[in-house]
């Protein structure tokens, strides 16, 4: 209209709406432009990530043996945010057998911080684990009824054998501990807790997998983000091959039962481990699934302590044992020569008696054959004292010795191995009996009990079945281990002894078994080499002890045996070492008596009368 | 004679296309909003952007048939059609069915239709054809009685008797009207005043909002001291604030539903309850922000395809273009509206008659309120109240309702050259 006073109010309410949209487009500026964390969210509502478990490396034995495997369990996960107050309990409840009062039960524990600490309301949380196909089947057809509820399927072990449990070690779930150290884990997790599993758990595991899927606002999953274009697909963990025989593990393991002690057995060219025994044992199965806790307490309150792996763990003097180191290291530090022969008066002998039937004078093979006690100390005594002698002599004297004796892998771990949990046993230092004695209130005669494996020495199992190795290989030993055929470069470790005494005691080894306190189980064609050792112990029966290796010539296999408070080494630890190299040389047992008098004795129950 | 041959040609075209280009994006955007995996055609009726597409073929026959009724209609009948208006929002409360509290639908048939929708375009007509009088002249504020009755009647009928807050307050669309014709900008100044002091009542207390007021007023009194008459009005209107100020606070505790106090606290930003009563907003701003610059693709917004959006394809569908077309797109859509709004007051002003100028700016008007608050609620910088964003919401009345108010406009700026004669 021409002359419309008013004209130019136009313009204010076209400036208005050019206002209005301007701060819009600011404020969408800011908040599709700037303000990056609406993504996150976003995807923090719509995308669902489901971990997807790789199924867990398989273990076999050196023969290709299957061991462990994996078997499905079902886990019942809750978003407990998106259950909804229309949840139909009731109906869920039935679906997975359960009644309302165990439901109501099992939710508020879900939710109890102080069980539960990761308990989020948005994100998943297990429900109800370790449940069989049949116990999910009838919820997983309903799953679109129940928002917020999910099913996943997870792996636990299963074992073919009840066997090996001490060295296979066991799967659990994860602690707050790993969680922080690794970043791989998440709470509910599972790792290798112990043994192998623990040992090898980086390749056992493989890589877990991510799943995205898509779910909508009520809590149902709509399917696969971006058709599943993001998912990472799991990788499966690798198998394992480990050196053990099950063969031989299992017969070990029988002739054990009923019995206190350890067995291992070595491939001494290799240093792997054909068998590594601890008894009492229990059946890896009981430390699988739903039982796992309450069958751990258990073991953990045995008054046995089978969770002990005795065959690392366990620390006894060597008794009669030692012996074959002392000849070496008397031959090697010139204490002895091999014609060096000592008298033996019996049981009348000297500081220490002797406990065998023999002639006298002894030579050194007579010695170790009849596993004579006034020999090694005369042979001890002449290592560390020549006559006029001073003091520092006697101490430089006493440490070189020592140096020879740990250079068999005594008094410290195998660091190089693969086996966990090993302690170190001990040989004491002369700084010890300086600090016992003074440094001038010592002598020979004051640790004579060295002489003959008793005293202040401890060896574990383990390290007793690398000296057989170190004898039957003339002098050198790879550090026992459990990985069969791998390729990780090993130390070949040298003993202080020179190649040149060996052969000598393994004579002495071999007529101990064709001779000696061994030649009850002897069995002539696979030229047996042993040593059997009485170890006294202060809080009972002595200790029998083993260690031996066959054949003489080109040794495959070294074992030790320990059996606690069975009295002889020669009657309770000898056949079992027997018994086992008969079967890893020939792959049959000849003497079935022997064996069933060996599986079939008990004598855990001495133990228990004290 | 030829005029009515020349129709088509003097339609203006360009606020067609942009009104047709809104309601097919706002078409395509609800197909996007109710996609879910196992989707049918966009076409298909059982689904919502399939009969949103019969409301905008039908909306765009209805659109055809207003051009070709003679303009001079709506002055003639103006007062008949608000009296059958009036009657037909007091009886849609007696055959309404309740839907969400809401007493406005009634259904004819298979569709719902909301006469509400309806009351804005005769509205403007009524108050086009009072002020449009050729011995009408608005010189102070007792002129403009019988035209604020006009539009509070509509208003009050739909906001206590149907129960439809929302729709009511589009109808103070018509202060730019008036604004336009001559009524005081003070008025303007004053609502914004009033607007500015509910919020501080509510969101702080009586007494800061009454200390702002005495500041405010102490200044302008001391510039206005010489006017005596000025003076007491003034004074007048301090005190009137002040009781104003405290009636809102009274309002704001005792009058107001707890969802609309709720509503109103989360925008002030009193309230932050993501999953309680913020949820609509805090969604909405989730689904927005998410989109990004670019935004995630036609059909690929996870929020809006998931239902985390409430209302989606209805009041939030703005929602959907931020996720799926991100920034890019919100602003076009944004400017596009603007474009058309601006076109819409040009129009106006080219109209010869007071007539057809005040009908223009009442549309303009109506679009601009719509779309400040449907977009001032999406992006919570206003409170979630329940408006259709113009043509692009879904719902045939709602279209129906902006086409007609809309296609009126265009056949009297058609016929705009026949009619000073």
């Amino acid at each position: 209209m021409l002359n419309d006073p008013y004209y130019k109010r136009s313009f204010v309410v076209a400036g208005i709406a050019i206002g209005i949209v301007l701060i819009y487009i600011c404020r969408l500026f800011m908040m599709q432009v700037v303000d990056r964390t609406t993504g996150e969210q976003a995807d923090k509502n719509a995308i669902l990530k489901q971990t997807i478990y790789p199924s867990r490396g398989l273990i076999y034995d050196r023969n290709d043996s299957l061991l462990v495997y994996n078997q499905p369990i079902y886990e019942v996960l809750i978003v407990t945010r998106e259950m909804g107050k229309e949840f139909d309990t009731l109906a869920f409840c039935r679906a997975l057998d359960m009644t309302t009062e165990a439901f109501v039960d099992r939710m508020a524990q879900v939710k109890d911080k102080r069980h539960n600490r990761s308990y989020s309301p948005y994100t998943p949380q297990v429900f109800l684990s370790q449940l069989s196909m049949q116990d999910v089947s009838q919820l997983h057809q309903m799953l679109f009824h129940f928002p917020g509820v999910s099913i996943r399927k997870r792996t636990l072990r299963d074992y073919r054998f009840c066997s090996a449990a001490h060295l296979l070690g066991s799967v659990g779930e994860v602690n707050q501990r790993d969680i922080d150290r690794d970043a791989y884990y998440q709470a509910g997790d599972y790792s290798g807790r112990d043994g192998i599993e623990r040992r090898y758990e980086t390749t056992l595991r493989g890589e877990k997998g991510i799943e995205k899927l898509m779910r909508d606002s009520k809590g149902r999953i709509q399917g696969p983000y971006h058709n599943g274009e993001e998912d990472v697909l799991p990788i499966a963990g690798q198998n394992l091959t480990i050196s053990i025989d099950i063969r031989l593990q299992l017969l070990a393991e029988a002739m054990m039962n009923g019995k206190v002690g350890s067995v291992v057995a070595l491939e001494p060219a290799t240093g792997e481990v054909l068998a590594l025994v601890s008894s009492p044992a229990w059946d890896p199965h009981a430390l699988v699934g739903r039982q796992r806790g309450a069958n751990y307490n258990a073991l953990l309150h045995d008054p046995h302590k089978p969770l002990m792996n005795r065959a690392l763990q366990a620390q006894y003097p060597p008794g009669s044992t030692f012996k074959l180191l002392q000849a070496l290291v008397g031959l090697q530090e010139k204490g002895i020569t091999p014609a060096t022969e000592y008298p033996c008066s019996g049981p009348q002998s000297t500081p220490i008696k002797c406990t065998h039937h023999h002639g006298s004078p002894v030579s050194l093979e007579s010695a170790i054959e009849q596993s004579c006690n006034p020999y090694f100390w005369c042979a001890f005594r002449d290592i560390l004292q020549r006559k006029g002698q001073s003091s520092e002599a006697l101490h430089r004297m006493y440490d070189t010795w020592r140096e020879d004796i740990t250079s068999f892998g005594f008094g410290s771990k195998f660091e190089d191995s693969d086996i966990n949990d090993q302690v170190s046993g001990s040989i004491p230092t002369s700084k010890f009996y300086d600090k016992t004695y003074g440094p001038d209130g010592w002598k020979a005669i004051t640790i004579r009990s060295l002489s003959i494996g008793q005293g202040e020495i401890l060896v574990t199992p383990l390290q007793l079945a690398n000296q057989a190795a170190c004898i039957a290989n003339g002098g050198w030993y790879y550090s026992p281990h459990l990985l069969h055929n791998d390729t990780t470069p090993r130390e070949r470790h040298r003993t202080r002894v020179d190649d040149k005494w060996f052969p000598l005691v393994r004579d002495g080894m071999h007529r101990v078994m064709t001779n000696g306190t061994g030649r009850w189980y002897n069995i002539d064609t696979l030229m047996m080499c042993g040593k059997t050792g009485t170890v006294q112990n202060p809080h009972g029966r002595d200790h029998a002890i083993f260690i031996g290796f066959a054949p003489q010539d080109d040794p495959k296999i070294a074992v030790a045996v320990v059996v606690e408070n069975a009295g002889f080494g020669a009657t309770w630890a000898c056949p079992v070492a027997s018994l086992m190299i008969e079967q890893y040389l020939t792959d049959t047992i000849t003497r079935p008596a022997l064996y069933q008098k060996m599986a079939e004795t008990v004598l855990i129950h001495k133990n228990d009368d004290e | 004679m030829n005029e009515r041959t020349n129709i088509w040609s003097a339609v203006d075209w360009w606020t067609v296309v942009m009104f047709l280009a809104l309601a097919l994006f706002g078409w395509i955007n609800i197909y996007g909003a109710c996609y879910t995996f196992e989707q049918s055609s966009i076409f298909s009726f059982s689904n919502n952007a399939g009969k949103q597409f019969v409301w905008i073929c039908s909306a765009l026959v209805m659109g055809g048939i207003i051009l070709l009724i003679d303009e001079k209609t709506y002055d003639m009948f103006g007062y008949w059609l608000y009296g059958l208006m009036i009657l037909l929002l007091i009886a849609t409360r007696f055959m309404a069915h309740d839907i969400k509290g809401s007493m406005s639908w009634i259904s004819l048939g298979p569709v719902s239709l909301q006469p509400a929708e309806f009351a804005k375009c005769i509205t403007a007509i009524a108050v086009a054809k009072f002020m449009g009088r050729f011995d009408y002249r608005l010189r102070d504020w007792r002129d403009l009685i019988w035209p604020a009755l006009f539009v509070l009647t509509p208003m009050f009928i739909i906001m206590v008797v149907e129960k439809e807050t929302g729709s009511a307050l589009v109808f103070s669309a018509f202060l730019l009207t008036f604004y336009r014709q001559g009524m005081s900008g003070l008025v303007l100044l004053a609502g914004v005043l009033a607007a500015v002091l509910f919020i501080v009542v509510v969101r702080f207390s009586l007494l800061p909002a009454a200390i702002l007021l005495t500041v405010l007023f102490a200044i302008v009194l001391w510039r206005t001291w010489k006017k005596r008459t000025t003076r007491t009005w003034v004074i007048v209107f301090y005190i009137l604030y002040l009781g104003f100020s405290g009636a809102c606070n009274y309002a704001f505790e005792h009058v107001l539903k707890p969802h609309q106090r709720e509503r109103i606290e989360v925008v002030l930003g009193m309230r932050d309850d993501p999953s309680g009563v913020g949820y609509n907003a805090n969604q909405a701003r989730i689904a927005i922000g998410s989109g990004g610059f670019f935004g995630k693709g036609y059909l690929q917004g996870t929020q809006t395809k998931l239902r985390y959006v409430p209302e989606q394809h209805t009041d939030f569908i703005f929602c959907t273009v931020g996720e799926e077309w991100g920034f890019v797109g919100t602003t076009f859509v944004l400017l596009l509206y603007l474009a058309f709004i601006l076109r819409i007051i040009w129009l106006s002003e080219r109209q010869r008659d007071t007539f057809a100028r005040v009908y223009g700016y009442s549309v303009a008007s109506i679009f601009l309120i719509h779309l400040t608050i449907n977009i001032g609620m999406v992006l919570g910088i206003l409170p979630v109240i329940g408006i259709p964003l113009p043509m692009f919401s879904y719902g045939g009345s709602s279209l129906w309702g902006f086409t007609i108010l809309l296609f009126i406009l265009l056949r009297l700026d058609a016929a705009r050259n026949n009619r000073l004669i």
